[in-house]
């Protein structure tokens, strides 16, 4: 079987989702044998104008400057895979989006600047179409393993679980951060990862975005009644990464 | 006779992390331009922090890096603990200390056989080498895994690390349930480490056989890196300058700001950095030439046997800095191992804040010194931030040994191939990390 073209691409972000990839240790020699990297600025210094079978792009679609630029990929790609929070979501770089004033808090009066224009960060869907979307913060690079397995597979499906949080936490028998007079936004997170952050005695953030129809309003009683999180916090707490899929969005 | 003309246009320079621009044009022997240009999309964390609580500060910055997501962590810890008034145990201090060399191992290792080493063995890339240098790349994939393993050991994870929190750890080592079983993941820990000597060793005997290819370029200036009566500045101390001359001082970190004075140029890439010269330089070449003689022995002898001496002033040697400091930071975390499991392991809170206020905390990252500061309100949200990472501070020295590089590359006569190489090796040598975008401004592109 010819081997997978695969390409990979960055745009907003701290380019963590790619570090992960070079955390598999040895076996990524295996990978090899089924995928062949064309391009990965990060990584290599050859480029290809070929087509590319499968392009995994990284970071937030933030700037109208990069459209044209993910026309291109998705022009050259037959898969496009939106890998990490930022892609898929907006992730992290979302939590400016509600505010006005965010440019000129870091850059004071040089933000009129025109290379420094962004507009609110989205997710790669909201310029090109997407074919699947890793989510995470960082991805889960098993997760990842699994999408090329598929992928180098044809496999039709890309499985990605549409269940809370809450579940994986009792699989694993994690003692509730509420039990533990935290707060955590496990009952409306989507699942997948395993949930380390409760087992490590941190509040899920929701990095992977929300469940389907998530009930936001009770989130927020919950976060009040049961986590004592004074209004504010409550209101504001899945925007860290959920900014984008939030329903004042 | 000295090359007359020459056009380089490296637009998104390769292997390195986040976006930047190579731009140089010579023409009748006159250096008309030659700029390091840094185009990466900004991303506004400072405005992020504003409102969050004190407990999501560290996990909301973290996320300014990937590579130095547990470097973050801790310069963001650090200043929200002296905001808050919160002093650490002597536990955590330990833990951190061998969280924060994990980090450096973890990227140095990344950074030297997947970033520089294919430029000297003369591929593109990592991944011509799989079929010919098999042993070298299953042996830079192994010891990337170790200091992944390392990390999330005591971190939970390595990018974007979970139980480094405010006041101390969420959880113990490994994610054991109890004192004993995290002593035992230490332990383990350390069998690793040690046994991670053996591939340190033939990197060590690779590096001597390629060091011939590593340009002989010289350029004195300012270094400044963490200096720490503990240790080899790394997690913690006080930020020290040395001078050409050799000459020292040591600034508290609540006073970076007179160290960094950001400012803007007219060529006009990222926020610029100077102290007491035009430039200085942050990274692990300034850390040696600042903390040689704490050295750990073992590594001390590597770096002696790869020629170091100190000061040393090419920016190339970065790279064997960061080798010796790699094998430095495996032995000191066995060392504080041991000092923890000598006292016992004790399954502590983190401490809680004591005020609310304004604090500056400073980490070295692998690339160079980090700071980070914030301001808290009576109910402990962030109503500031600010973050100044090393890439930025090293970009005016990036421009400045270019200024002198350029015309030398000239005089030898080199082809515009050859100096577009050697211009992409010494950007590269500072292992920027531009995707660190927390102070970008303005581009030109002069076409």
């Amino acid at each position: 079987m010819a081997k997978v073209k695969c390409a990979w691409f960055d745009f907003a972000s701290c380019e963590g989702c790619q570090i992960e990839l070079t955390n598999y240790g040895e076996p990524f020699v295996e990978l090899l044998e089924h995928v062949e990297p064309v391009e990965f600025r990060e990584a290599m210094s050859e480029k290809t104008t070929e087509k590319i079978d499968v392009a995994f792009i990284e970071g937030s679609f933030s700037r109208e400057a990069d459209r044209r630029r993910l026309e291109e990929i998705r022009d050259r790609a037959s898969v496009v895979v939106a890998y990490g929070a930022c892609a898929a979501s907006g992730g992290v770089n979302a939590l400016k989006n509600h505010q006005d004033d965010y440019a000129e808090e870091v850059y004071g009066e040089d933000a009129k600047r025109p290379h420094l224009d962004s507009q609110k960060a989205l997710p790669i869907s909201a310029a090109i179409k997407v074919d699947y979307e890793i989510p995470g913060c960082p991805m889960d690079k098993a997760e990842f393993i699994r999408v090329v397995e598929q992928l180098v597979h044809g496999t039709s499906k890309v499985y990605i679980p549409s269940y809370p949080v809450c579940v994986e936490c009792k699989r694993r028998e994690t003692v509730c951060r509420y039990d533990d007079g935290d707060h955590c936004l496990g009952p409306i997170s989507l699942a997948g990862c395993g949930a380390p952050c409760p087992a490590d005695g941190i509040p899920c953030e929701a990095c992977r975005g929300m469940v389907d129809n998530p009930n936001e309003a009770a989130m927020e009683l919950v976060l009040k009644e049961n986590g004592n999180l004074p209004e504010q916090w409550a209101k504001d707490k899945s925007r860290m990464f959920t900014a984008n899929q939030r329903g004042d969005a | 006779m000295a090359t007359q003309n020459a056009n380089i246009n490296v637009h998104h320079v390769t292997r390195v992390e986040g976006h930047g621009n190579i731009v140089v044009n010579v023409t009748d022997g006159a250096v008309e331009k030659c700029e390091w240009q840094v185009p990466e999309a900004p991303r506004f964390f400072e405005a992020m922090v504003r409102g969050r609580h004190y407990s999501e500060v560290a996990r909301i910055t973290s996320r300014i890096c990937g590579i130095c997501s547990v470097g973050h962590t801790l310069a963001s810890l650090k200043a929200s603990e002296a905001a808050l008034g919160i002093e650490i145990s002597q536990q955590t201090d330990l833990l951190r200390r061998i969280l924060k060399h994990a980090e450096n191992f973890d990227s140095h290792i990344l950074h030297v056989y997947f970033l520089v080493a294919p430029d000297l063995l003369g591929a593109p890339s990592v991944f011509p080498l799989v079929p010919t240098h098999t042993d070298v790349v299953k042996r830079a994939l192994r010891m990337k895994r170790l200091g992944h393993e390392w990390g999330s050991c005591i971190g939970g994870r390595t990018t974007h690390p979970t139980r480094a929190v405010v006041g101390g750890f969420s959880s113990l080592p490994g994610g054991a349930k109890n004192v004993r079983e995290a002593e035992d993941n230490l332990r383990e820990l350390k069998e690793k480490l040690l046994a991670a000597v053996p591939d340190a060793v033939a990197t060590f005997e690779l590096l001597g056989e390629l060091a011939g290819g590593i340009p002989d370029f010289t350029r004195e200036t300012e270094y400044v890196g963490l200096v720490d009566d503990k240790e080899y500045g790394l997690y913690d101390g006080k930020i020290g300058c040395v001078m050409p001359d050799g000459s020292r001082e040591l600034i508290d970190v609540s006073g970076y700001r007179s160290v960094t004075n950001e400012y803007m140029t007219d060529q006009a890439t990222a926020k610029f950095a100077k102290h007491n010269m035009d430039s200085y330089m942050a990274g692990a070449l300034a850390r040696i030439n600042l903390n040689y003689d704490m050295l750990h022995p073992e590594a001390k002898k590597l770096a002696e046997g790869l020629g170091f001496k100190t000061l040393c002033f090419n920016p190339y040697m970065n790279s064997v800095a960061q080798f010796v400091e790699a094998v430095h930071s495996v032995y000191m975390s066995v060392g504080y191992i041991d000092q923890i499991l000598e006292v016992g392991l004790k399954d502590e809170k983190p401490a809680a804040p004591t005020k609310f206020g304004r604090g500056a905390g400073a980490t070295e990252v692998p690339r160079g010194i980090l700071f980070h500061e914030y301001e808290y309100d009576q109910d402990g949200f962030c109503t500031m931030g600010n973050c100044i990472i090393p890439t930025n501070q090293n970009h005016g020295n990036i421009q400045r040994d270019f200024d002198k590089l350029v015309p030398e590359l000239l005089a030898m006569d080199k082809t515009e191939k050859e100096m577009e190489l050697a211009l992409e090796m010494l950007v590269r040598a500072y292992d920027p990390c531009i995707s660190c975008s927390t102070h970008y401004l303005d581009v030109t592109f002069k076409k």
